[in-house]
């Protein structure tokens, strides 16, 4: 056989290169696979067990509002109302979105349409910087400042559902903007140049053309905002009082699935209906959390812009 | 090359971490889990075993009464420590499991300073916790709305407080925290705040309570004055051998009980005047049975 020949049928280095990063990669992408996989299982076998083992009705853990699965009722049913805890989290979760909404689009506006440089220089690092900051100390201040600020001007403890949202509004203020400012950025600059060309003022402009051609990215923004405040535990926890209670105001003590879990679990034993019952609330939160990431996509493409 | 040489160091460093563990598990290795309020006493406790024992490895680490309990009960580790009676808790079957008491905790109701309430009766602290009384002045203190913080549901100080001062009644839902230290400083700083801490995190913050003009103090928890109290317990899945059984010694031994423990804010179980069992039975140490449960 002539060299050529051989060299032409014999796998080349650079195939095999190839191939070994194919394995490579197709190893990790599974690996994770196999462990979103595994968490689910495992979250979903122990959390189901509550409804399956412990003949718990799946709409009285939904609706009932008394939480206490150590201590049966008159009829001898085990009390596990998730109720307040879906309310709390639910509450401050959208209060938080709705609070930081407007700052973000603020803050994104100035920083994109009305002050670029200013925005890069100052604003961008200020931003990334609230990133930053571990959530413990978020809490530590909505502890320490925020809730005596609570108490002392509209009474009661000062914890509760308010206290949970100043602090979360901080927390995903920064998230919301950065999701903001990329979704004004990548508006093509031939709409403002139209926009302006048919002679709208700037205000005309970034309201009716910017802001509506970034509408479906600043969506999404909010949407993770949610995502992460609805997820995020301790510095909630800290704040929001931790009572079991269908709040009946903003300042009352309430608590969310995230508060409730920490809390209890390390007092639990794996197996008992009290630790089930926790299973199940981590089991909605991971319900809820893909819930979200469901509706970043469907905003994602139902909100494609057509050109 | 350069990454090649990068990969063969983190193999290298890799190989060397393994060394590690197995040099330090050459000697003897147990792992003692569970209640983070016995958690300090274990630890300090392992630290000085170990320097007195070169070569042993005592692990300790905190995740609750309920997760000491459970562990110990699949085996996973060799001690678990808890708050409770193995058979106060649900879901434990404590026939399987050996008891080692190692310290007692008083625990106090402790309140926010301005209350200007200094002694309560049981029943009147009962009431604080069912809901029945809302407001300090009903029970001769100052015009302020009462608010009650909980621990965490489960929690050892949370079932021990209940079990002696509400007896069956059940607790109405109120705040709850995971730490003591968090229900010490929410005390101090709301006003009309009520809870319950061990003795050892009572500070100047706060103000503990008088119940029936007993004081809370460790004399008064020997005689059994003060009824708020339990063990700390350390169990152990069948009777414990090696160093599981030198490292309990250690601890009950008449010098650690009356310097570490003491010194750590617990009281020693060498000074206790009587026993209690599960069931909540106080016996004199005499032999004398005194009064049954509450």
């Amino acid at each position: 056989m002539d060299p050529i020949k051989a060299a032409m049928l014999k796998r080349s280095r650079s195939a095999k290169l190839e191939q070994r990063g194919k394995l490579i990669s197709l190893f990790c992408i599974s690996l994770i696979v196999i462990v979103v996989a595994a968490i689910f299982f495992f979250v979903a076998s122990r959390g189901l067990a509550t409804f399956f083992d412990n003949k718990v009705n799946l709409w009285s853990f939904l609706s009932k509002s008394v939480w206490s699965p150590a201590v049966n009722d008159a009829h001898g049913n085990p009390q596990v109302g998730a109720l307040p805890m879906i309310v709390g989290s639910f509450g401050v979760t959208f209060l938080s979105a709705v609070v930081a909404t407007p700052f973000a689009v603020g803050a994104a506006i100035f920083m994109t349409e009305i002050s670029p440089k200013m925005g890069k220089k100052i604003l961008q690092p200020v931003i990334e910087l609230l990133v930053g900051i571990p959530s413990v100390v978020y809490g530590f201040i909505g502890l320490s400042v925020v809730v005596p600020a609570i108490r002392h001007v509209f009474g009661g403890t000062g914890f509760g559902i308010l206290a949970g949202t100043f602090v979360l509004f901080v927390m995903i203020l920064p998230t919301v903007t950065s999701m903001t400012v990329d979704a004004l950025n990548a508006v093509p600059r031939y709409y403002r140049e139209a926009s302006l060309a048919l002679g709208g003022t700037r205000w005309q402009t970034i309201s009716r053309v910017v802001l509506r051609a970034a509408m479906p990215g600043i969506l999404t923004g909010v949407v993770f905002g949610m995502a992460r405040a609805f997820g995020e535990a301790l510095a909630v926890q800290m704040v929001i009082g931790n009572a079991a209670l269908l709040p009946h105001n903003l300042i009352s003590p309430a608590s969310t699935l995230t508060s409730v879990l920490t809390s209890g679990i390390g007092n639990t034993v794996m197996g008992s209906l009290e630790n089930n019952a926790l299973w199940s609330l981590a089991l909605l939160l991971l319900l809820m959390s893909l819930a979200f990431n469901l509706v970043i996509r469907w905003i994602g493409k139902k909100g494609e812009m057509k050109r | 090359m350069k990454k090649r040489h990068l990969l063969f160091l983190a193999l290298a460093g890799l190989l060397a971490l393994a060394g590690c563990g197995t040099s330090q598990s050459s000697g003897e290795a147990i792992t003692a889990v569970g209640s983070s309020a016995l958690q300090p006493l274990v630890e300090a406790a392992a630290e000085q075993y170990q320097t007195d024992h070169v070569g042993v490895f005592i692990n300790v680490q905190g995740g609750g009464t309920g997760t000491g309990l459970s562990q110990i009960q699949q085996g996973a580790v060799e001690i678990g420590n808890s708050d409770l009676f193995a058979e106060e808790k649900a879901g434990i079957n404590a026939k399987k499991l050996v008891d080692h008491r190692v310290a007692v905790v008083g625990i106090t109701p402790i309140a926010n300073k301005a209350v200007g309430v200094k002694n309560l009766t049981v029943v009147q602290l009962r009431r604080l916790f069912t809901g029945e009384i809302t407001n300090w002045k009903q029970v001769g203190g100052k015009d302020l709305p009462v608010v009650v913080v909980n621990r965490a549901q489960g929690s050892g100080t949370r079932a021990t407080f209940e079990r002696w001062v509400l007896g069956d009644r059940q607790p109405m839902p109120a705040q709850e925290q995971d730490s003591t230290g968090m229900v010490r400083s929410i005390v101090a700083s709301t006003p009309g705040a009520v809870s319950y801490v061990a003795f050892s995190y009572v500070d100047s913050s706060v103000r503990a309570l008088a119940l029936s003009g007993v004081k809370p103090t460790d004399q008064n928890v020997t005689t059994n004055d003060w009824p708020i109290w339990s063990y700390e317990h350390m169990y152990t899945k069948g009777q414990p051998h090696g160093l599981t059984k030198q490292f309990l010694a250690y601890i009950q031994s008449a010098k650690t009980q009356q310097r570490l423990v003491s010194k750590m804010g617990y009281i020693p179980i060498t000074a206790m005047k009587v026993t209690r069992d599960a069931k909540g039975n106080v016996i004199d140490k005499q032999g004398e049975k005194s009064n049954g449960s509450n």
